[in-house]
């Protein structure tokens, strides 16, 4: 199914966003490394949804706005997004930065989301499990953190060209502007996780390094209702490591909110 | 010309293996490495050496703020600078600097540099710098807010010195009901300020603007890009409209001063290599956090062929001028042939690097102090008669 690539301009920030297929509409907010391309499980989930993949203000093609500082800025402006698009309800999906802007969502508002499902999200800060330090990683060194699966860590392809190259430094310093310190997390955040009032389901890697899967029961708990599903022999990126069965699980997980 | 002596502190003892298990001296080398028995004698052992500066003759002293590491071991220089205030009679006492992004409130070090100031009835120098990129990892500061909050903690310090007080402070990053300064600067309107930079256009725009005139300082870089940064210093001043002064540009380099050329290598060989290659050790993404560059500056990194983790040698740094090191007749020449080049006004000698011992250092210091500052003083008093 094709997909379609385009600009929208909300709050003032121009924002590069993908969209495919039809049906109820799902939301998904990237992590670190950015939304440059439309991802088999993309693909996947346009079957049976409309998927929106927007690029974050401050990422990859879409503008850097001024007002721009903090992971509360981006969750405010997401709720922009979904106002200004007219997208109702959405369920909403977001990994590792991005899941930590949808829990951040989720606190200031459910009234425009149907269900919420985080995939590995930054956010909290779970004391004694250590997290490794992207910010003192190499570009190969990330990218072998960032998998389980070696081979498929060294198959990753790598920037082919300046203008790629750029549009991995603009998501790093960004990366680092929204979460250098406190690193990766907001500790006002799990004081007000209760309030989210849509069904939501957490999905963690067992061999995640950036984020370790014990941070997966820590946020489970914080959330009422939430369920937590780990995914064998998986890093990071359960939605490009183990497509198959991230789609699956997340489609019955959202069908079932539906229905 | 004026001369002072720069110090850097380091952590002499470090076991020099430490690089087959950690691949720096910086922020993750664990500090069991640091012994306080050995630190206590190096630390007293190097605020005598920068004391000694000061029957040598030399017009100041400087010392700098660098953060969990062994290559530099003042994560507080005020302290060495209020300990030297008592124990000098005559050289200015420069920090250079503090690193401003670093801080949570700024008036700290405003409150710091005044007292020094007037511990010392005027010696003091002020320095402010945005720290190199590894201290942004050691402070948990985020370095995509670096250049703003540097502005932003200048302004406030600047406003607390000249400033009448109480007033407050309302900025993106600090926020101040009442700044009211005690004690105020002994120098009026302020202490001199140097800017400390290993090159930047928009730090040297910055710097030589009318309504700062800083020193701008050149820091551990080859002499053509000294050149370099010198000359678009004066060009920026000439588009202010006034001609910089020589009082408004330094140079800081590693030099070494013995009997003869073969001797000052063979002497300073082993411990200018350490230096480069065990103290200095970083990889790049440690000293160049991002928004530490501009994507700009960070995209020519990128491409560049990385320098960073080649081991250099004492041959490498002397062909380019970023290290010093001959009989006083060589010293002398290339110190007066950059001076006659370049024209700044302020030499900052590091006279001890990496793991020079005591004696070496004393000897570097005393021929320094006797065969080249004299003779530089004489030449460049002459060549500014004449102009």
């Amino acid at each position: 199914m094709a997909h379609s690539e385009g600009f929208e301009t909300i709050t003032g920030c121009k924002v590069r966003v993908m969209r495919g297929g039809a049906g109820a509409p799902l939301v998904f907010l990237h992590g670190a490394s950015g939304a440059a391309k439309w991802l088999p499980f993309m693909e996947e989930l346009s079957s049976r949804f409309e998927v929106i993949v927007p690029e974050h203000p401050g990422f990859g093609q879409s503008d850097t706005p001024e007002w721009l500082d903090s992971i509360s800025d981006l969750a405010f402006f997401y709720h922009d997004f979904i106002d200004h698009l007219g997208l109702g309800p959405v369920h909403l999906m977001g990994t590792s930065l991005g899941g930590w802007v949808a829990a951040e969502m989720a606190v200031r508002s459910c009234e425009m989301l149907r269900s919420l499902t985080l995939v590995a999200p930054a956010g909290i800060h779970v004391p004694g499990v250590k997290r490794a330090d992207m910010f003192l990683m190499s570009p190969e060194e990330l990218t072998e953190a960032l998998f389980h699966d070696k081979a498929m860590a060294a198959n990753m392809p790598q920037p082919a060209s300046e203008e790629e190259l750029m549009v991995v430094l603009k998501n790093r310093l960004m990366t680092a502007k929204l979460g250098w310190s406190p690193r990766f997390h907001n500790p006002d955040l799990k004081k007000w996780l209760h309030r989210v009032s849509v069904p939501t389901m957490i999905l963690w890697g067992d061999d995640d390094r950036l984020l370790p899967a014990a941070y997966g029961p820590a946020y489970r708990d914080l959330i009422p209702g939430a369920t937590l599903e780990v995914i064998a022999r998986c890093g990071h990126l359960p939605h490009v490591e183990q497509a198959d069965l991230f789609t699956r699980k997340a489609t019955a997980f959202i069908e079932g909110v539906a229905a | 010309m004026k001369f002072y002596l720069m110090h850097l502190m380091p952590y002499a003892d470090l076991d020099l293996d430490y690089d087959k298990e950690y691949n720096s001296a910086w922020i993750t080398l664990p500090n069991s490495y640091y012994d306080p028995k050995k630190g206590a004698k190096l630390y007293n052992r190097y605020l005598d050496e920068l004391e000694y500066a000061d029957p040598l003759g030399f017009d100041g002293v400087c010392v700098n703020e660098h953060h969990q590491n062994a290559y530099g071991l003042m994560p507080q220089p005020g302290v060495m600078a209020g300990a030297l205030a008592r124990r000098t009679k005559n050289v200015k006492i420069a920090i250079l600097g503090r690193a401003l992004p670093l801080l949570n409130n700024p008036v700290t070090v405003a409150e710091e540099f005044a007292m020094v100031d007037n511990i010392t009835e005027g010696r003091f120098i002020a320095g402010f710098v945005r720290g190199i990129g590894a201290e942004y990892h050691a402070w948990s500061a985020n370095p995509a807010n670096s250049h703003e909050r540097f502005h932003e903690a200048h302004d406030l310090i600047i406003r607390a010195w000249t400033e009448t007080g109480p007033f407050a402070f309302e900025g993106k990053h600090y926020q101040f009901e009442y700044v009211n300064l005690w004690p105020r600067p002994y120098q009026n309107p302020r202490p001199p300020i140097w800017i400390p930079s290993q090159g930047s256009s928009e730090t040297i725009d910055w710097a030589s603007h009318p309504d700062r005139r800083y020193t701008y300082l050149q820091t551990f870089t080859p002499v053509a890009m000294l050149a370099k940064y010198m000359q678009m210093y004066k060009d920026k001043a000439n588009e202010h409209g006034y001609e910089a002064t020589p009082d408004q540009l330094g140079w800081s380099v590693p030099i070494y001063v013995a009997e003869t050329d073969e001797q000052a290598i063979a002497e300073a060989r082993p411990h200018i290599e350490n230096f480069l290659n065990k103290f200095l050790r970083m990889p790049k993404e440690m000293l160049l956090p991002p928004g530490y560059l501009s994507l700009k500056s960070m995209m020519g990194v990128m491409k560049a062929k990385s320098s960073i983790g080649q081991k250099q040698t004492i041959e490498a740094v002397m062909e380019k001028g970023m290290f010093i090191c001959g009989s006083p007749a060589t010293v002398r020449e290339k110190l007066k042939e950059y001076h006659s080049q370049i024209g700044f006004g302020h030499l900052l000698s590091l006279l001890q690097f990496g793991t020079l011992p005591a004696e070496l250092t004393r000897k570097n210091m005393e021929l320094y102090a006797k065969e080249v500052m004299p003779y530089l003083r004489d030449s460049t008093v002459v060549r500014s008669a004449a102009e």
